[in-house]
């Protein structure tokens, strides 16, 4: 794959060797263009900016005082503090962490690295559930039930975390974590079955199974998971043994699962792309006609795959409750699994990409509370923003036509031909 | 003669390859004019350079007389070149009508489609060329050869006066064809040109009234059809002597391989596609299934590989009952399959040609340790077998869509061939393949069953089936009505049968043209 663009006869072996293996694998994840993604990105930042002029409200009584100029001016200036705001709020400020090293106190350092780190806490459910979406976009199943599942595996796991005491930290944790993936796995497994086995198409069944999931934890949180002193349909709080670790003092709240994250990105890596099961994943989503020729059991192959991205977007709900809440409420996730399906597309279902992504969604998620708070920008105008990008990394075309970016894929599958028949 | 199409030094590079080489074409008034090369020869990358699709790097396009620039398709009509492609243009839930108007609709009060004055004007197309359609008919019921002439109908509805047909009969029974040449005639004769691409020898000398060669984006040569023969086309062609029959002994069939006994399949559409069917094949034998394309051939394959259930009847490989088996159970015991639809079943088409290679193997050892592929392994075969089987492709880690046709199948070959195998079924192995590649292919298969393999080849070719097969079964709807031995088989006894004739009546008939 990695030398997907060298179309010419002489030596591609020796032209691919000379590439550095992070370049392979960035173009494997971007399709062979680094620059698309990036430029798609800023396009998205430009026009978002151009929605925080518009919308501002006090350029408007400007310009019909006369002063157009000035207007512009206050529009423009609105703009960029917000993006400021954005920037601190999402890596830091740059002043602050440049005093706080220098002067060596602890708590400053704390403080100023704190909107970087919990960025990350905020990407870390991004990473699960991305990698969710991405694991069956291979098997070429559309999971859009990684919400409903994440719930599920939240349900799971703060049970196991609350309810079973006394054991040590290295039982507990897994216990909870694997209770996690379980659910959302079970979640994950019954719309692949149908799938498999019914030919249900997994569109439909996963987006029941959300509505299943979404009423089924409101009655666990009202009832039996109820937490007993409070009629808040909240779930008790999970043994400090399930706590996955923090590495900070309060505040900061960066905790293990994102380096779990980042090892399941790896892991799930290797089993698309290094085993023989990942093999036919693959071949199922890319050519299930052909799998079926090359002996590959569609039927079961399908509801692994469901299995297996129920499970990872259950992880995501378990890392939230263990490592973030630690306790479950009804709407404690803002949408991670919905996100999920436009980072798996924005990550070309690629784990490497995925995380890419996932960092970008939480930086840009995190940045936008201090962005609604220093600015008074509503912390929407990121959906607005993710939207834009994701629109043009969908339509590459409007990218590489603004930024006459040369398709340098053109022509290829005619002209491998070009010399083959002779 | 008046020259109604004239190009002049078209140039087409592309990263890496010079796909025309100042390529100069002319066409006269009430021509065809056969445009004949390999797979990848270039004709494609001309002719959409003429319907607008690519632009040439260099040289002009003249038509009557006059300078053209064509940067779109639309601009190509509206300069009367129309095109057929190699697949059809059509929405199956549309009428003849329906179809042929769209995008250019007759419309009555300027709302409503006035169907009626269209499908007048369809009707005297169809009579003037002699392409009988119905134009309420809704195309999903027509037969592919039908379908084509409606794609023609759209062309001659909007006026074009130069056809370029891409390949057309590359999807049609032999009868279809015929019937496509009376139908070329007609328009030559009613004053249209026509630009016939192919790479089929018999039909460039069938109806062709000038033939220009291409190879590697060059024009190697023009002919006529009594200059040339078929042999001196495929070696302008292909660039050297090409040997157009293979040798072989005769066979020495050993113990069957596989045995079908009376075998029932239904479709997708639960009809008995394959209706009783019993036959052996042997080792070191090559039976040929010949017939006219759906006939059942393709369910009959289907269950033999485990792609589908039969309904009834029994099958079994080695004294083994396979009836029911899995494809992976079947590919272990030793069969190969070259698919019918290799762009469809045979390959991966985002995959390398590695991974393609290893398609039927990557989960056993040496491909995989436990359930780690391993890549080199992978990566060494494919090196070895792309040498060994002679597929033109930059590397092995090339995505297998970016070869060739010819070359494809060639991935495929060399996959399922250079497994140990007892038993290889082969379905339209040659399907829309390049002489070279074919001459390749055949010479493997008869390799094969040399060797001692029983070969099963389903192909609805007949020079291919005459060419290769020890003993020929004629499928007609379902049913084997015959079986021949090679030694008897001729073109027109073979031909009666897959018509549906009686096998007794077939023989005195074809007895009677050989007498």
């Amino acid at each position: 794959m990695a030398q997907r663009k060298s179309n010419t006869p002489q030596s591609p072996e020796s032209k691919a060797k000379r590439k550095n293996p992070a370049t392979i694998l960035f173009e494997e994840v971007s399709g062979g263009s680094l620059a698309v993604p990036l430029l798609a990105i800023l396009s998205g930042l430009l026009l978002g900016g151009l929605i925080i002029v518009l919308t501002t409200e006090e350029m408007y009584a400007r310009i019909a005082g006369g002063d157009i100029l000035g207007g512009l001016g206050t529009g423009i200036g609105a703009a960029l503090k917000s993006y400021a705001a954005l920037f601190t709020g999402s890596i830091g400020d740059p002043g602050r962490i440049f005093s706080a090293l220098q002067n060596g106190d602890a708590l400053s350092i704390r403080r100023a690295f704190n909107p970087f780190l919990e960025s990350l806490v905020q990407s870390t459910p991004y990473i699960f559930a991305g990698l969710a979406v991405a694991l069956g976009f291979r098997t070429g199943l559309f999971n859009i039930g990684a919400e409903g599942q994440l719930f599920i595996g939240a349900l799971a796991s703060v049970w196991v975390g609350f309810s079973l005491e006394g054991l040590p930290s290295i039982i507990h944790i897994p216990l909870a974590l694997l209770a996690g993936a379980a659910g959302g796995a079970l979640w994950g497994f019954i719309p692949g079955l149908l799938k498999a086995k019914a030919g249900a198409h997994e569109v439909i069944n996963t987006i029941m199974m959300n509505y299943v999931a979404f009423r089924l934890s409101e009655y666990l949180l009202r009832g039996p998971l109820r937490r007993p002193e409070t009629f808040n349909p909240v779930s008790p709080f999970i043994e400090d043994s399930a706590k996955l670790p923090r590495f900070f003092e309060a505040p900061i709240r960066f905790h293990l699962g994102f380096f779990i994250a980042l090892g399941l990105a790896y892991v799930v890596y290797y089993f698309l792309f290094k085993t023989t099961w990942g093999f036919n994943l693959r071949t199922v989503g890319a050519n299930p006609h052909a799998a079926r020729y090359a002996g590959i059991n569609i039927v079961w192959s399908t509801m692994l795959a469901m299995s297996l991205s129920g499970a990872l977007a259950g992880l995501a709900g378990a890392n939230e409750v263990l490592g973030v809440n630690y306790n479950l409420a009804v709407a404690f996730s803002s949408g991670y699994g919905f996100d999920a399906i436009a980072l798996a597309l924005l990550g070309k279902s690629h784990p490497l990409g995925v995380v890419l992504s996932a960092l970008l969604f939480g930086f840009l998620r995190n940045g936008a509370i201090r962005m609604q708070v220093s600015a008074g920008i509503p912390i929407d105008i990121i959906s607005v923003l993710q939207a834009f990008i994701i629109a043009f990394i969908a339509a590459p075309a409007i990218v590489r036509t603004i930024y006459r970016v040369r398709l340098q894929t053109e022509g290829e599958t005619t002209f491998v031909s070009g010399w083959g028949g002779s | 003669m008046a020259t109604v199409l004239e190009l002049r030094g078209i140039t087409k590079r592309f990263p890496g390859v010079l796909a025309n080489d100042h390529i100069d074409l002319t066409l006269n008034k009430g021509e065809i004019h056969a445009l004949l090369g390999e797979n990848g020869a270039g004709k494609t990358t001309l002719m959409n350079i003429l319907y607008g699709l690519y632009k040439p790097d260099e040289g002009e396009i003249y038509i009557h007389g006059q300078k053209v620039s064509i940067d779109t398709p639309s601009a190509s009509i509206a300069a009367g070149v129309g095109m057929v492609h190699q697949h059809f243009m059509l929405i199956p839930v549309f009428t003849i009508t329906e179809n042929v108007m769209l995008g250019e609709e007759s419309m009555r009060g300027g709302l409503f489609l006035d169907r009626e004055t269209a499908a007048g004007r369809i009707r005297e197309i169809s009579e003037s060329y002699g392409l009988a359609v119905n134009p309420y008919a809704y195309v999903k019921d027509l037969a592919v050869g039908v379908q084509q002439r409606v794609e023609i109908i759209k062309l001659l509805y909007r006026e074009a006066d130069i056809l370029i047909l891409d390949e057309p009969t590359a999807v049609l029974t032999p009868q279809e064809a015929d019937d496509l040449f009376k139908i070329m005639r007609n328009l030559a004769a009613a004053g249209k040109s026509i630009i016939f691409i192919t790479h089929k020898l018999r039909e460039v000398l069938d109806v062709a009234d000038r033939i220009t060669v291409i190879r590697l984006g060059h024009v190697v040569g023009s002919t006529t059809p009594s200059e040339a023969s078929q042999r001196s086309l495929a070696s302008m062609m292909v660039g050297r002597e090409v040997i157009l029959h293979v040798d072989r002994a005769p066979a020495t069939p050993g113990k069957p391989v596989l045995t079908v006994e009376n075998l029932q399949v239904l479709d997708d559409r639960n009809n008995l596609a394959v209706d009783g069917v019993s036959l052996e094949v042997r080792e070191g034998e090559i039976l040929g299934v010949a017939g006219v394309q759906g006939n059942g051939q393709t369910e009959l394959v289907e269950a033999l590989t485990g792609l589908r259930a039969p309904l009834s009847g029994k099958i079994a490989m080695l004294e083994k009952d396979i009836t029911h088996a899995a494809p992976r159970a079947i590919t272990e015991l030793g069969a190969g399959h070259i698919p019918e639809d290799r762009q469809e079943d045979g390959l991966v088409l985002t995959y390398s040609v590695a991974d393609n290679l290893a398609l039927q193997t990557y989960y056993r050892p040496p491909f995989a340790k436990g359930p780690v592929l391993q890549e080199r392994t992978i990566l060494s075969n494919a090196v070895d077998l792309i040498e060994k089987f002679d597929v033109r492709t930059p590397g092995p880690a090339i995505r297998v869509g970016a070869l060739s046709g010819g070359n494809q199948q060639k991935v495929i070959v060399a996959r399922e061939f250079s497994r140990p195998t007892r038993l290889m079924i082969a379905s339209q192995p040659t399907r829309g393949l390049d002489v070279g590649s074919i001459e390749y292919i055949h010479s493997r298969l008869v390799e094969k069953r040399n060797e001692g393999t029983a070969v099963l080849m389903v192909s609805s070719e007949l020079d291919e089936i005459l060419e290769l097969s020890d003993r020929i079964a004629v499928i007609y709807r379902g049913r084997i009505v015959d079986v021949l031995q090679a030694g008897e088989a001729t073109k027109e006894l073979l031909g009666l049968l897959m018509a549906g004739i009686d096998p007794m009546e077939a023989r005195k008939l074809g007895a009677e043209k050989a007498g």
